[in-house]
């Protein structure tokens, strides 16, 4: 089904085959080709998006004069801000000012923000202002992707979101509506983007893509006669389950309309193998044009999210993180490629990876903490749930900490692990008390957000592959 | 008028009104100078629920609390004193100061039981039968290194009267001058001695003789703000300072609503600790000038307001009644932001107080903030006319 379309005349359609005869210089021995800032003019869904490398699907690149003000730059691969209502979790505006490279683009969801609607129509002037953000790029993702929310309530029509107030259901009117309250500077498109369960059926997955393309092409509808939207930039969802066709025919028709980005969508969660959404991820970042950003959810691990960038993917939630403090974890994982600390500035990771194994006493530490931090199941801290739980944090709820006087993760620049210690964030754990998520929010955004600055350099030094091996050798 | 040189304190008073009993004093201790009247925000457990060392000393706090209770239990003074005291542990540069334990223990543990050697209760972590003897709870104060601590005393609820009280307060005089021959660490910890009696004014007196002939640096008004009758409170609290030394700073204890603490300033106290703030902002009360406001009402979603508008606190330069009482559904930030509120309004609160004390106009500042609390005279509590009076202030 190839649903009409009758877009606004002022929205230029743009092809990728339109794009490629921008792109100069080819290697294809190495299947490199660098490319000089090639500016891609179009209407109101142009970002400014500029690729310096690629190599092989993966892309360096960067966005410029976003923002209303159009000063702000968002270099890719890269994560974007993740926010609740707004504000980052845990974070006031001076803890989050003490961490180092903060994203340019916040991350709003939908589900939360849809109940306060009315809210924000009286206000006006839209949700970055309202926040206490109002320099803020933001990008509005339909769901929150750290909520699991039941499935099985989309229609034809409309599409539910669960938010504070219960399930909405939203017809592309009101969802364009609803935007209309908001002003975010990009937001994904309504979309049928429940996460399927393997092996859905084929039917529902071409259903999901049908639907989508249909709530696309209403919204574009709406957003031409829509002036206070005129700046924003609209991200087309991919869908299509696990069905290869059907994500295929989602990339390709999406691809047609007038979109400002992709939005890879349906795969978060655990419905899938790693394996299936990896070659997924291939095979729809090939239909898409180069010259528009691409975006995932739920895909947030850095091994994941290497695997991602080399099959072409630009842009990351920050829910990772979240959920590591929310687990009360630390992120504790090395991601420096370059040999030399001097100009890597690197990380050194003590013991995360230690607490599986091949544990290296330090100076200091009893064989004891070694065997406390041995397994997964641990006697000692029957509390601790040990679900979730990834190869890159370490659970700072563990007995082994209460004495620990080092900093979370040795030659941090955070704020927490210039002036705390593993001890301290334990105790504050341990008695439930506000400042353990703030800290531990801190020290995780800082370092995850630096992860992707190396993956950048990475990329840019030809090294993605390195890295991609440091990481992985972490997670063993 | 320096103190004996073997406490870690020099008080020095600075201004007095010269129509009430309410002065403006320093406070020289280890860790940096404080200016009295001072409240005290409390972080019981080593941190200021939600807010970061460095975003409490940017408030322009001098001094806050931990309890010993707590801190004594978990992490424990063994771990205390590898980090270098609660300074280190918690990483905060300014004075602290920490309570005996006492109190929690009695109002905490449900079975505790007092007897001449100490406290006995069962702890509530694991069960175990402890005993805190006021060497104890000077070990633990050691260990916290705090700046000021305070003797273990008896405490009795302010709501019962007869001879339990009176014991009471004859065994805190014994227990005062165990303390002060277990503090370790007297030229870096100074201890304050605790004032008891119940609303027994004789008991009061009798205390107040007593540990005024002992040498500590400073005094404690303990044993109120326990329910008791506002009559009996401001009674009690006029009667301790009327009898305590001048040059020594004098801490009511457990007092932090802003009408009780400009009253009280006014009968001559110096310091004031409470949880009240900072636990009324996390269920959404901002404390300002004519009261409170309950942000997660419904009536603020609206109210693009903020808090207050003459604040300059972090919160509301940024944000809104309405964004605070949106922000309450989906995150803890939404605390964080009315704590550091509260905190700044109570510290403003004492900043005003003294300045309004250090010129000559603390009697002008009392009508004015009573005026815009209550609105009117009729909604005046009568407590606090009568305090007011009793150091010759007619509230008009
Ligand atoms: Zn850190
Ligand atoms: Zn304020």
């Amino acid at each position: 089904m190839t649903p009409s379309l009758r877009w606004p005349r002022k929205m230029r359609f743009l092809q990728s085959g339109d794009v490629s005869a921008l792109f100069s210089i080819h290697c294809p021995s190495a299947c490199i080709h660098y490319i000089s800032s090639s500016r891609l003019e179009s209407d109101r869904n142009a970002m400014k998006l500029s690729l310096s490398k690629v190599v092989n699907s993966a892309r360096l690149g960067v966005i410029n004069n976003l923002g209303r003000s159009g000063d702000k730059v968002l270099d890719f691969p890269g994560c974007l801000l993740y926010t609740k209502t707004g504000s980052p979790p845990h974070l006031t505006n001076d803890t989050l000012q003490t961490i180092e490279g903060v994203p340019p683009v916040a991350h709003i969801t939908l589900s939360s923000l849809a109940e306060h609607q009315e809210v924000l129509e009286e206000f006006k002037d839209g949700i970055a202002k309202f926040a206490g953000i109002p320099d803020a790029v933001l990008y509005c993702s339909i769901n929150d992707p750290v909520t699991k929310d039941p499935s099985g309530y989309n229609t034809n029509k409309s599409v539910s979101v669960w938010g504070g107030g219960g399930r909405l259901e939203l017809t592309s009117q009101k969802f364009v509506s609803a935007q209309r309250a908001l002003r975010p500077d990009w937001f994904q498109c309504l979309s049928d983007g429940e996460v399927m369960p393997t092996g859905c059926s084929k039917k529902r997955a071409k259903k999901s893509v049908d639907r989508s393309l249909v709530f696309l092409d209403e919204c574009l509808q709406l957003l031409g006669d829509n002036e206070r939207l005129a700046q924003s930039v609209l991200i087309g969802a991919i869908e299509g389950g696990d069905v290869l066709e059907e994500r295929l025919r989602s990339a390709r028709e999406t691809a047609k309309r007038p979109v400002g980005g992709f939005l890879l969508d349906g795969f978060q969660g655990v419905a899938m193998s790693n394996e299936t959404k990896l070659s997924l991820i291939s095979s729809i970042t090939a239909e898409l044009p180069e010259d528009k950003i691409r975006v995932i959810h739920g895909m947030g691990r850095p091994d994941e999210v290497l695997e991602c960038i080399e099959r072409g993917v630009d842009l990351f939630d920050s829910a990772f993180p979240y959920e590591v403090t929310e687990r009360g974890c630390a992120l504790s994982f090395n991601h420096c490629y370059d040999p030399d600390p001097e100009t890597a500035g690197g990380i050194h990771r003590t013991d995360s990876l230690s607490a599986r194994g091949s544990h290296v006493l330090r100076k200091g530490e009893t064989s004891e903490e070694e065997s406390n931090g041995d397994t997964a199941t641990h006697p000692d801290d029957p509390e601790i749930d040990w679900t979730g739980m990834t190869p890159f944090e370490i659970c700072l709820k563990e007995k082994r900490f209460r004495e620990d006087f080092r900093p979370l993760l040795q030659n941090c620049t955070c704020y927490c692990c210039r002036n705390h210690t593993r001890a301290y964030v334990h105790h504050l754990l341990a008695s439930k008390e506000l400042l353990a998520g703030i800290l531990l929010m801190i020290h995780n955004f800082q370092l995850y957000f630096s992860f992707f600055r190396s993956a950048r350099g990475a990329l840019r030094d030809g090294k993605l592959g390195v890295l991609r091996e440091i990481i992985r050798s972490q997670t063993v | 008028m320096a103190a004996p040189k073997a406490h870690a304190l020099v008080h020095r008073v600075l201004a007095e009104c010269p129509v009430t009993k309410a002065r403006v004093c320093e406070l020289m201790l280890p860790h940096g100078p404080i200016s009295t009247p001072v409240f005290m925000p409390v972080g019981t457990q080593g941190t200021m629920k939600g807010v970061t060392a460095d975003q409490l000393r940017e408030l322009g706090c001098e001094i806050c609390l931990g309890n010993t209770y707590h801190l004594g239990m978990r992490p424990g003074p063994e771990i205390m004193k590898k980090a270098s005291g609660l300074h280190g542990f918690m990483n905060w540069k300014r004075n602290l100061l920490t309570d005996s334990g006492g109190f929690q223990m009695v109002s905490l543990v449900e079975l505790s039981q007092v007897t001449e050697e100490g406290v006995h209760f069962k702890s509530p972590y694991d069960d175990k039968e402890i005993l805190l003897t006021p060497e104890k709870s000077i070990e633990i104060q050691n260990a916290l290194g705090s700046d000021i601590m305070m003797q273990l005393d008896d405490v009795v609820s302010s709501t019962i009267s007869g001879p339990r009280v009176e014991e009471a307060m004859h065994r805190s005089v014994r227990w005062l001058d165990r303390c002060l021959l277990a503090n370790k660490n007297p030229e870096k910890q100074c201890l304050f001695a605790i004032i008891q009696g119940g609303l027994d004014p004789d008991l009061r007196k009798k205390c107040l003789e007593e540990m005024t002939k002992r040498d500590v640096p400073g005094f404690a008004i303990g044993g109120l703000s326990g329910g008791e009758e506002k009559d009996h409170f401001w009674k009690m609290v006029t009667l301790s300072t009327d009898h305590l030394p001048r040059d020594k700073p004098r801490y009511l204890m457990g007092v932090g609503y802003a009408t009780d603490l400009v009253v009280c300033v006014a009968l001559g106290c110096d310091m004031f600790d409470c949880v009240f703030p900072t636990r009324t902002a996390r269920f959404g009360s901002a404390l300002v000038p004519w009261g409170s406001l309950q942000l997660k009402n419904k009536q603020f979603a609206k109210d693009f307001q903020p808090i207050d508008k003459e604040c300059d606190c972090p919160t509301c330069k940024r944000y809104s009644r309405a964004y605070i009482n949106a922000l309450f559904k989906s995150d803890t930030a939404a605390m964080h932001h009315i704590t550091i509120h509260n905190i700044a309004y109570q510290l403003n609160l004492m900043r005003s107080v003294r300045d309004s004390i250090l010129r000559g106009q603390f009697p002008q500042f009392i009508q004015d903030f009573m005026k815009t609390m209550y609105g009117s005279k009729e909604r005046y509590p009568r407590w606090a006319v009568d305090a007011l009076e009793s150091v010759s202030i007619a509230l008009i």
